[in-house]
């Protein structure tokens, strides 16, 4: 399983309801399912990956996130996760909203466009970054929509949204006491579980 | 006649018929004292009875679902692309149980059968069944057949409805619902097609009142015409211009080419006769269909399709309907079917989701139109194939 994954997966409360947007080939839901009962639900839109879901017994529904959520009863899940899709997203706020309108709490993860290394690369290059953290042209990268962490703390802010944990990572999804104490310079992956402000 | 069967076919296949003494109450209050149903079935039951797939068919299918009836057979089942040894219903995995439904024409009782009462046709006389019957009917098969539990109940349109039927008022008695290009009920313009079937039926000359198999005659021309406007249906604009442009079976040369006006004899006869090529398929296919159905299944199977709406007793609300539905679901929906197109099967699936049941969706990219659900798409049938893969893993887990 992805690092990252192994991270997330110590918020998800057993037997608890989980919809995952942009399961990948299900294998989150898949272990959470194996481990911790959890009732799963992922959204695709990759048939490949499709239908390794269906061949590991995973629900996975073929639906766009851009499209919406309104098929989802408000405050009718547990958990909803998306991870490594913030970024590609049309809406990403719309969608962090409605994450929270359906599920109890949400998980968020995201390449961290603070990290030094993008910054460097642009302040010396003047151009996009273009790296294997972000191995696409700016013309024709799905990756339309990268923040970072302060960026996201800050829409947290705006939209009075709770931060329960965030935990920054590398791209071998190791943490550190360095990247604890400069997270938007050191950290490449953003974790972050967050629920409505009911304060 | 077949050159030779070919191995991954389940071969040479004997229907079996069910005669049932036991009175069956309709959903419209009629009662049918017996009746038989006619069963084909392929691969075997497993010793736990764990594997049997049951196989509901669409608006002109019957019981013959794979395989061949003889050696003089040129085509076989209907569904025989997906149904044999290492196919997605995979037999050497699944016992696979396919019947005609009651008011079919292919040898189970309908219109076509003699009233035991009267010693004549039925014909307009046997009752108008609905989905929820044909389901009762069959679970009285399972039962006679001894099969506790099906691993899955699988079936395309008409047949997807048969399978929510079952999820609704059976799900006790299955594991898996695989619902595949269909709807919650029909809209408007489906009922509007039907109805026209229904009335170049009726509107025949040679229909007598639906009497036509006492009268020796037969409305051949209402049945042509009725498949005819089906089966316009059942295509879709992208599937008839490949099918009917010049020689361009590739669909991404569609719009360069003809827009599918293929003429018949290469030039137009400025008379009222079959210049397109799709005027004389439609001829001929309604032409075949009306040799081998029976005029009144025809009219019962559409009203079947018009009077299914499992949310009547459920204020409506698909999603109660679906309250105890705890069997797992896969639905498959194709982009330009525009008789039950993606939307329809969303719906279902929203009000799956709002019970909180187990459920998967594909919707998938094919050109075929409704017509999609019977053809060897890849996709499609690999979808199939990996679903009844787990199905089947999961039994072997549970044996275990």
């Amino acid at each position: 399983m992805r690092p990252d994954l192994e991270i997330i997966q110590q918020w998800i409360k057993p037997n608890s309801k989980v919809l995952d947007l942009g399961c990948g080939d299900g294998s989150l839901l898949h272990y959470l399912q194996a481990t911790k009962n959890v009732h799963g639900i992922g959204l695709e839109i990759d048939a490949a990956n499709i239908q390794h879901c269906l061949e590991n017994g995973t629900n996975v529904i073929e639906q766009n996130l851009d499209e919406g959520l309104s098929n989802f009863r408000s405050e009718s899940l547990d958990t909803v996760l998306l991870a490594q899709t913030l970024q590609a997203l049309s809406k990403p706020d719309h969608l962090i909203d409605e994450m929270l309108r359906i599920g109890k709490n949400g998980i968020v993860t995201f390449p961290n466009f603070g990290n030094w290394k993008s910054r460097l690369y642009l302040a010396s290059r003047g151009r996009m970054p273009v790296s294997k953290f972000i191995p696409h042209s700016w013309y024709n990268t799905p990756n339309i929509h990268f923040c970072t962490v302060k960026d996201f703390d800050a829409l947290c802010a705006e939209k009075n949204i709770k931060i329960l944990a965030r935990t920054v990572v590398d791209l071998e999804h190791q943490g550190s006491w360095y990247m604890r104490a400069w997270p938007n310079l050191l950290g490449e992956i953003a974790i972050y579980h967050i629920s409505k402000n009911t304060d | 006649m077949t050159d030779s069967i070919p191995t991954d076919s389940v071969g040479l296949v004997k229907p079996q018929v069910y005669k049932f003494d036991e009175p069956l109450t309709l959903r419209s209050g009629k009662v049918l004292p017996e009746y038989e149903l006619v069963v084909e079935t392929y691969g075997s039951l497993n010793s736990a009875k764990t594997n049997a797939v049951l196989i509901c068919h669409a608006l002109s299918g019957d019981h013959h679902a794979a395989g061949y009836n003889s050696e003089a057979d040129t085509k076989p089942g209907w569904w025989d692309n997906c149904i044999g040894p290492g196919k997605a219903i995979d037999t050497n995995l699944f016992y696979v149980v396919s019947l005609n439904n009651l008011g079919g024409c292919a040898g189970s009782t309908g219109p076509a059968s003699i009233n035991p009462e009267t010693s004549k046709y039925f014909g307009p006389d046997f009752p108008v069944v609905t989905v929820r019957d044909w389901v009762n009917s069959q679970l009285r098969l399972m039962d006679r057949m001894q099969i506790p539990e099906w691993a899955a109940v699988v079936g395309g349109s008409l047949g997807g409805m048969q399978v929510l039927r079952w999820a609704i008022s059976f799900p006790e008695r299955m594991r898996h619902a695989v619902c595949i290009a269909a709807a919650p009920k029909l809209s408007a313009q489906n009922i509007a097609f039907n109805e026209v079937a229904r009335h170049s039926i009726t509107s025949d000359a040679n229909f007598r009142e639906g009497r036509y198999l006492e009268e020796g005659t037969y409305p051949k021309q209402g049945l042509m015409l009725a498949r005819m406007v089906g089966h316009i249906t059942y295509l879709s604009d992208s599937a008839m211009r490949a099918k009917f442009g010049k020689s361009a079976p590739d669909f991404e040369q569609e719009t360069s080419e003809n827009f599918g006006r293929d003429l018949r004899s290469g030039k137009l006869s400025f008379g009222f006769n079959v210049d397109f090529q799709v005027e004389s398929y439609l001829h001929y296919q309604g032409e075949r269909f009306s040799e081998n159905f029976d005029a009144n299944t025809y009219l019962l199977m559409t009203k079947a399709l018009d009077y299914f709406d499992p949310t009547v007793d459920f204020e409506g609300d698909l999603s109660k309907a679906f309250a105890n539905s705890d069997c797992k679901f896969l639905l498959m929906s194709f982009s330009t079917d525009w008789r039950f197109p993606p939307e329809r099967s969303r719906e279902i699936v929203n009000d799956l989701l709002k019970a909180g049941r187990e459920v998967s969706y594909l919707e998938i990219e094919a050109d075929q139109g409704h017509d999609a659900f019977l053809l060897p798409i890849p996709r499609y049938v690999e979808a199939l194939s990996g679903y009844l893969q787990r199905v089947h893993q999961e039994n072997e887990s549970d044996a275990s």
